[in-house]
């Protein structure tokens, strides 16, 4: 385990902002660690990374206790903080200088990463450029330069995708998904589910400073949304292919949607589902596997719950 | 871990404390709020010099403390440099300090900088000595520019305890400035905003250098009232005062620099004429006598410096990265 957390737990006076969390994080696994703003998100990184003091439970990264050998984490566990910052008046390579010295890297190896992070990050033609002058892009990538710095075994990126233009996010994510290849463990928060559900081995969702559920997205799909296989399909003429497409088994149910229908079911049965069509002499014109979302599994959860009280 | 090492942390609060200290120090010194007081140090020292030195070339009497007269001596319209030091300084250290730490958290820089293997110690002890290195720096350059201009105008090279006597004067001011870099750091860890902090140490420094006299004076009254029948309680009245003002750092080194710059004061006190008996009146007192008398004001200065750093240390410690 890398990343291993007991009944963890932090009230500010009265407010609870997470409570009895338990977290297993392995070796050269991206977690996500997924719910709205104010769930408690921020507050876990922070007591992972020792920069706030849990009330309850015990935290282990890499085998360090953050209260206690702060500095060996922190020596092998990059932070990207969600709102970064840099010293504005400072070139982007005079920030990542202060950054290796804080680290106690000799100036040579400091050197010879800082070229490499950036040449990786696409800094490396602004790196003599003063940070004010950067878009919000362009930050984030020098946030995640500095945390390549220092060659981390674990990086823990909080809402990296925030404030970035789709393209940009797209990028980033690709970025990330770039530290996976080199088996550097992940620990990513987001609120935008749907950003980040394909960059992640497993994810827990968040709820009011509780981890609510946690596996996969396609287990948790099946979990709360019954069939974890949602096909679109689009046929003509429509009437009856309800009622025969729902009858075919494994099928959890069958809505009517705009022009065309979808279905639920526990199994691809796209094959199942074109010979039935086409045995009602309907026409095929599209039939497609929707990924499940996770932010229907998100929504469809709560509905449940809420009904469920 | 071994059960011995529970409790205990790991690993020294000293790292990183240089990589703090030399890259506050490169704030400082390229920042636009040096370029404002180096401006400000070069005509505060033509002006003490010409002040000392129209002053000087009135006097026929012979004085061997030259140099110590061009830091006093004052020539009206301008104030001496003295008195120029105990009232830039101040605003010079807020200058410097206000911002160490809100700074960080307004820039978003201070959960990354945290979460780099040093712990907080050193961010502010970093923070800290880069302010006072800098304002050692600007003291230096200033006595340096007084000393070299006084001695092309005056001629008159000083001798050794001239020179013991302006290091010991700068040594103190260096302190008083430590007091006042340790009200805005405690400032800029209590106050998030920049503006607010600089605002607050500013106040503070206002309510010393204005409203504490008056202040002193009201409490001593009411702590010892004068009796006109009573000659003793106007000594006592006058300890009280005296004891009540000293409360303020302003006091403390006016007192403290009077001591070492005026080898003929004997006493920062209420002196009564017996104890005057068998004293050779205005004769200069030697060095080691002079630092004695300014002993406790000089410990109170450093003592009260490290008290303010102690303070913003433990507020600081206690603080959520995260607002």
């Amino acid at each position: 385990m890398v990343i291993e957390a007991q009944g963890l737990t932090k009230r500010y006076g009265k407010v609870v902002a997470v409570e009895g969390l338990n977290l297993a994080i392995e070796a050269g696994e991206v977690y996500g660690l997924l719910g709205p703003n104010g769930s408690g998100k921020t507050t876990t990184i922070l007591m992972l990374l020792g920069l706030t003091e849990p009330s309850a439970g015990t935290v282990r990264v890499l085998g360090f206790d953050p209260a206690r050998e702060p500095l060996s984490l922190k020596r092998q566990v990059g932070y990207l903080p969600d709102s970064v910052g840099f010293y504005g008046e400072m070139t982007a390579w005079e920030n990542l200088a202060y950054i290796a010295r804080l680290n106690g890297l000799p100036k040579a190896e400091a050197e010879r990463r800082m070229g490499r992070v950036l040449e990786r990050m696409g800094l490396a033609e602004v790196a003599d450029r003063p940070v004010s002058a950067f878009s919000r892009g362009m930050r984030q990538r020098l946030g995640l330069a500095e945390v390549l710095l220092k060659e981390p075994k674990v990086v823990i990126l909080d809402e990296p995708t925030l404030g970035l233009d789709p393209e940009a996010a797209q990028e980033f994510l690709g970025m990330i998904r770039g530290l996976k290849a080199e088996g550097i463990t992940v620990l990513l928060s987001s609120h935008l589910l749907h950003q980040v559900q394909a960059i992640c081995d497993r994810v827990g969702l968040f709820h009011k400073g509780r981890l609510v559920l946690e596996g996969r997205v396609e287990e948790l799909a099946q979990r709360v949304l019954g069939g974890a296989y949602r096909i679109r399909l689009e046929a003509s003429p429509l009437e009856g292919l309800a009622e025969r497409l729902g009858a075919l088994p494994g099928v959890a149910r069958v809505q009517l949607e705009g022009t065309g229908l979808r279905l639920e079911a526990a199994q691809d049965i796209r094959s199942q589902v074109a010979r039935a069509v086409l045995e009602a002499g309907a026409s095929l014109t599209s039939l497609v596997l929707e990924q499940p979302s996770l932010d229907e599994v998100y929504a469809r959860y709560f509905q449940e719950v809420r009904h469920a009280a | 871990m071994q059960p011995s090492l529970k409790g205990r942390r790991e690993g020294s609060p000293w790292v990183g404390l240089w990589a703090v200290f030399f890259k506050e120090m490169a704030d400082h010194l390229s920042s636009t709020r040096m370029r404002i007081l180096e401006v400000l140090i070069l005509f505060s020292a033509v002006g003490a010099v010409y002040a000392g030195a129209q002053t000087l070339r009135q006097t026929v009497s012979e004085d061997p403390f030259l140099l110590l007269r061009v830091f006093t001596a004052a020539q009206d319209p301008l104030p001496s440099f003295v008195a120029f030091l105990s009232f830039f300084l101040p605003l010079a250290a807020i200058a410097l300090g206000f911002d160490a730490i809100n700074g960080e958290y307004n820039r978003n820089t201070l959960s990354r900088v945290l979460a780099q293997p040093i712990y907080r110690d050193a961010l502010l002890w970093g923070k800290f000595l880069a302010g006072l290195a800098t304002l050692a720096l600007i003291l230096l350059a200033l006595f340096l520019l007084v000393v070299g201009l006084s001695l092309i105008f005056l001629g008159v090279p000083p001798d050794g305890e001239e020179v013991g006597r302006a290091l010991l004067f700068l040594l103190a001011t260096l302190a008083y400035a430590g007091v006042w870099l340790g009200i805005a750091l405690v400032c800029s860890v209590l106050f998030r905003s920049a503006a607010t902090s600089a605002l607050a140490a500013i106040a503070v420094w206002l309510f010393f250098a204005l409203f504490w006299g008056i202040i002193a004076q009201l409490l001593a009254q009411a702590v010892a009232p004068y009796d006109p029948f009573n000659p003793e309680s106007e000594l006592r009245q006058a300890e009280a005062l005296l004891a009540f003002s000293r409360v303020s750092p302003n006091t403390l080194y006016a007192e403290a620099i009077q001591a070492i710059l005026n080898p003929g004061v004997r006493s920062l006190g209420p002196v009564l004429i017996s104890q005057l008996q068998g004293a050779l009146l205005g004769s200069p007192l030697p060095l080691g006598q002079s630092l004695l008398l300014a002993w406790p004001q000089l410990t109170g200065l450093i003592a009260l410096t490290l008290l303010l750093f102690a303070l913003a240390y433990v507020l600081f410690q206690r603080r959520e990265v995260r607002a």
